[in-house]
């Protein structure tokens, strides 16, 4: 079953190449099968599945569902898959996404539709792969795998800006940015599981066994960096964030919405998934400067969204604020914050995802992206005008969607430990509703350009859009389903790092 | 010492390596024939690889003082053999049509006889354990290049490629001869352990320094290891593209696996002072092999900038010499072999036939994949390789080689190699995405595809299928080089 969540997209993305040929649609519609199904079996799991336990320090091996299949026997290598609450949410959350993502590129695409589609599912199926991946080579191998595929999504179908900043740099950016951080974080791997073979005499990638290293302090502390700077370039936190407005400017929707969807997710997983656990003495001492890269991050990503004048640009970094408050959940060392934190990072998905598709749609219709030369839509334009407006006070965290639920919870679970961070947190709300509003402001009111009226949403934009409003709403009144679920995941977690935080709590 | 059976058994890959070049001699002697010599060449190579498998039987055994025939030498061999037939295809490829019908000008079959006989002092090399082998064996490797270079000896720069080798290669064994002549004289032995054995006691005399050092700045001019490396991109660059493939391969190959065995065996190599020079070559040839090659427009230039880069990721395994290093010689080397004998190819198949100065410019390849898609496809395949990606072998080559300086603890040397990926990255990516680009008014037909050209083709597709391959299912190949331990 596991494998199956991973190759549906490989094998789908295949088969859009092969069938470019004989027709130009035909591709649309299998990738939109092939993430259907990836969507319909993960919602199938959930229904099925039981994620009433998750890995803890007790016992590091339960999952809800587990493959398992020996890869290279030489290195100790082994193909295993695990599913436990946090994951499944994940690959929910992309199969969700990649319906959305074809869907988005139905008509903007046009060149080449079958090698697009081909990449677009090549990426989905690494990030699914990074979701359930149980193996440290194994995570990397997706972990890096996604890239290539990014980088053809954003250097060949992207949009070319003005000036130098051409999709190719932007692509070459992205690559160079993460790729360069992966190998450190590869090295960070193998210091890991030579640490382990010195100890044991077992070379194992294997994630329960290595959970079980006794590291020194100074290792244990340099290993953990090794992994936080990985992640922290995909997050993207503050000093390593240049690749993401880029990137995302000159991307099409598609890529926008993946990346800012699921790809920097990914990273906030590996943070929970790896780092914490992997090094919790390491990491609980690294909390405060990781919470305070989190607070920069906030504050910095609200004042420079408020900047721009490309729309693109401005969610973009409105995502580098957002991110921050997950980091400050993923790092507080509480179970209500991490819950929030998982919480936020769906209904951040689900609102920059909307937010793009949106931009993409204003897009198809007045050709550009800069916001100065819009105003007054409103008139122009039926339905998209008041989608944005929705979503944009999403984004601000109104009660009522997911995004409110995840930042209350992230505030309320940290404010117990770390009241100063909570307390500076929260004026970036007040940031985030200043650039909201003003990005609604300036693209939608104001006076109009011309008095034409511009064409209006089809059935599949308005369907696309509503889906995610439904969705966050939901997600924003009744979140206990996504909270059980990842529950067992958080309070694993928090062990790990409540073992290693009481000491450090004694002497505050 | 006498010959046995069983000697001449170990032997057979040398012998029939060298048989095929002296049958392909006379068949040109007396009867010129394209094809015929090229069939010559491509079954006697083939019969050499099969005959390692009854050699395996034979082995370990020391054929005289000069050769040793075992595993790790067997392994390397087959890796020569198989870059030569690769080598020899896309010759066939690339030399094209007769010199009338708008093919290669002058005469065609002895390319063949010269990397054959190049070919036959690689496997030599790989099997040495004496110096006097070593010198035989490296001359016998390179003598022979130097024609191989000058071979359109009709374009000016082919020609000063060759001339260009000679006098730096000249120069490199001259200084071999003299670094051996050093160490000889403070041990009194030729032979790699012998060496090691009457140095391995007492303190390193300066004289042994000295030799140790002169025999490095030997072998580092044919690994064109930084600060040796000058003559490489000018060499690749007018060398015919299946020429400077068989360089960039079969000849780096050969020189380093004798680096690696002198190292090994020969204690006298051992100590910190010859690490920490190993260590700051290594480190300048990974950073200034990979900045050298940001601004390259010429593919063949970059990719000569990127394999001395290369060569100085393979260095790090050679100074960590323990653990993996063995296995990551190996695996790297035949990822690097693979994916560097892909994208010389794909210049190859690109200049062929024969148009008098070779498809190198980056510009050429512009669009490449609305054109010739599958070519395009290689040589993506190829430079992700190159560039350390996972899904491909080059990938895997690279996981040992960090392994393996983490292993050892080489802290700078990882710091190098990251670095050096990192700025790899950007000029792998922009050959990459130019082969994408699409161009108004570029879509120029292309000339119809003969023959000889579409085996090199099949070859290359094969070559990718296996990249491809070992890059998801590593095993046999880490079994084999497992297997292939000193």
């Amino acid at each position: 079953m596991l494998p199956w969540l991973i190759l549906v997209p490989f094998l789908g993305g295949l088969l859009c190449w092969l069938v470019e040929r004989v027709n130009q649609t035909l591709p649309r519609w299998i990738a939109l099968f092939a993430m259907g199904l990836l969507l319909a079996l993960g919602l199938w799991l959930w229904l099925l599945g039981d994620y009433r336990l998750a890995p803890s320090p007790a016992d590091a091996g339960v999952w809800a569902m587990e493959y398992r299949q020996v890869w290279i026997a030489r290195l100790g290598i082994n193909l295993h898959l695990a599913l436990d609450g946090l994951s499944l949410l994940m690959v929910v959350l992309t199969g969700l996404l990649g319906v959305l993502s074809v869907l988005c590129s139905w008509n903007e695409i046009q060149r080449h539709v079958g090698f697009f589609h081909l990449n677009l599912l090549w990426i989905l199926g690494g990030v699914v792969g990074v979701f359930l991946a149980m193996d440290l080579f194994l995570f990397f191998f997706f972990w890096e795998m996604m890239l290539v595929p990014m980088y053809f999504l954003i250097a060949l179908w992207g949009h070319s800006g003005d000036g130098k900043k051409t999709r190719i740099t932007a692509a070459t950016k992205f690559f160079i940015y993460t790729q360069a951080s992966g190998l450190l974080m590869l090295v960070a791997i193998l210091g890991l599981v030579l640490v382990h073979y010195l100890n044991s005499g077992v070379v194992t990638f294997d994630y329960a066994r290595l959970l079980e290293t006794e590291l020194t302090p100074g290792i244990e502390y340099l290993l953990m960096l090794g992994f936080f700077i990985a992640f922290a370039v995909k997050f993207p936190l503050v000093p390593f964030h240049a690749w993401l407005p880029d990137a995302h400017a000159q991307a099409p929707t598609a890529g926008s919405v993946d990346l800012a969807g699921i790809l920097l997710k990914t990273a906030a997983y590996g943070m929970i998934r790896f780092a914490l656990p992997l090094f919790p003495n390491a990491s609980a001492e690294f909390a405060p400067i990781a919470m305070t890269l989190g607070l920069i991050g906030i504050f910095y990503g609200a004042l420079l969204a408020f900047a721009q004048t490309d729309i693109k640009r401005l969610v973009a970094y409105s995502s580098i604020s957002h991110m921050g408050f997950v980091l400050i959940g993923i790092y507080s060392g509480s179970e209500l914050a991490l819950q929030g934190a998982v919480i936020l990072m769906l209904a951040h998905g689900l609102s920059a995802a909307a937010l793009f598709i949106l931009c993409g749609q204003l897009y198809e219709r007045v050709h550009t992206r800069d916001m100065r030369q819009m105003g007054g839509l409103w008139r122009r334009l039926p339905w998209l005008p008041p989608l944005s407006l929705f979503f944009a006070v999403a984004s601000l965290g109104l009660p009522g969607t997911g995004n409110f639920i995840g930042e209350f919870l992230v505030l309320f679970g940290a404010f117990a430990a770390h009241p100063w961070v909570v307390v500076i947190a929260t004026f970036g709300l007040v940031l985030s509703s200043v650039y909201s509003l003003a990005m609604v402001h300036r693209a939608y009111f104001g006076p109009a350009s011309s008095p034409e009226p511009l064409p209006g949403l089809d059935g599949r934009e308005i369907g696309m859009v509503l889906t995610l409003v439904v969705l966050l709403v939901l997600l924003g009144i009744y979140p206990q389903p996504a909270l059980d679920t990842a529950q067992a995941s958080a309070q694993g977690i928090r062990q790990w790092l409540g073992t290693a935080i009481t000491p450090f709590a004694s002497i505050r | 010492m006498d010959l046995t059976f069983a000697h001449f058994i170990a032997l057979l890959p040398l012998l029939v390596t060298t048989g095929t070049a002296i049958a392909v001699m006379l068949l040109i002697a007396w009867k010129r024939n394209h094809r015929i010599a090229y069939i010559a060449s491509v079954a006697g190579l083939l019969l050499a690889l099969l005959s390692i498998q009854p050699a395996l039987e034979a082995a370990p055994l020391d054929v005289t003082a000069l050769l040793r025939m075992d595993a790790f030498g067997y392994f390397y061999t087959a890796l020569l053999l198989v870059a030569t037939l690769t080598c020899i295809t896309l010759a066939h490829a690339y030399l094209g049509r007769k010199p009338g019908e708008g093919g290669f000008p002058g005469n065609r079959e002895e390319l063949y006889l010269l990397m054959l006989l190049s070919a036959s002092g690689g496997i030599v090399l790989v099997t040495s354990q004496h110096l006097a082998a070593l010198l035989i064996g490296l001359e016998l490797l390179s003598v022979p290049v130097y024609g191989l270079a000058a071979y359109a000896f009709f374009n000016r720069h082919s020609l000063e490629a060759g001339l260009k080798y000679m006098v730096l290669s000249a120069a490199g064994s001259a200084f071999l001869l003299f670094g051996m002549a050093l160490l000889y004289a403070e041990s009194g032995s030729l032979d790699f352990v012998g060496i090691g054995i009457s140095l391995g006691t007492g303190e390193f005399a300066p004289l042994v320094q000295a030799g140790m050092v002169m025999i490095l700045v030997g072998l580092g001019f044919k690994l064109s290891l930084v600060p040796f490396h000058l003559w490489t991109p000018d060499v690749y660059q007018g060398a015919p593209a299946p020429v400077a493939a068989y360089l960039a391969t079969a000849s780096k190959v050969g020189v380093f696996v004798v680096l690696v065995r002198l190292y090994q065996l020969s204690p006298a190599t051992y100590g910190g002072w010859l690490d920490s020079t190993l260590s700051v070559i290594a480190i300048a040839s990974i950073l200034i092999g990979n900045l050298l090659a940001l601004q390259q427009n010429n593919l063949k230039r970059l990719l000569g900038y990127s394999s001395i880069a290369h060569f100085g990721y393979l260095l790090i395994a050679l100074i960590a010499s323990s653990g993996l290093a063995g296995e990551a010689i190996a695996v790297y080397l035949v990822t690097y072999v693979l994916t560097t004998l892909g994208a010389f190819g794909v210049v190859a198949l690109m200049s062929s036939p024969f148009k008098g100065r070779d498809a190198d410019a980056l510009f050429e390849y512009r669009g490449l994949f609305w054109r010739r898609p599958y070519l395009t496809a290689v040589l993506t395949v190829m430079m992700l390789s190159l560039a350390g990606i996972p899904l491909t072998a080059g990938f895997i080559g690279k996981f040992y080689i960090l392994a393996t300086g983490v292993q050892a603890q080489l802290w700078w040397l990882i710091g190098a190699l990251i670095i050096g990926s990192a700025i790899g990255l950007f000029y792998y990516l922009r050959v990459m995405v130019t082969l994408y680009l699409v161009e108004p008014g570029l879509m120029r037909r292309e000339p119809p595809i003969n023959w000889p050209q579409r085996a090199g083709g099949i070859m290359l597709l094969a070559i990718t299928a296996l990249a491809f391959f070992l890059g998801i299912y590593p095993q046999p190949l880490l079994q084999l080089a497992q297997a292939a331990g000193l």
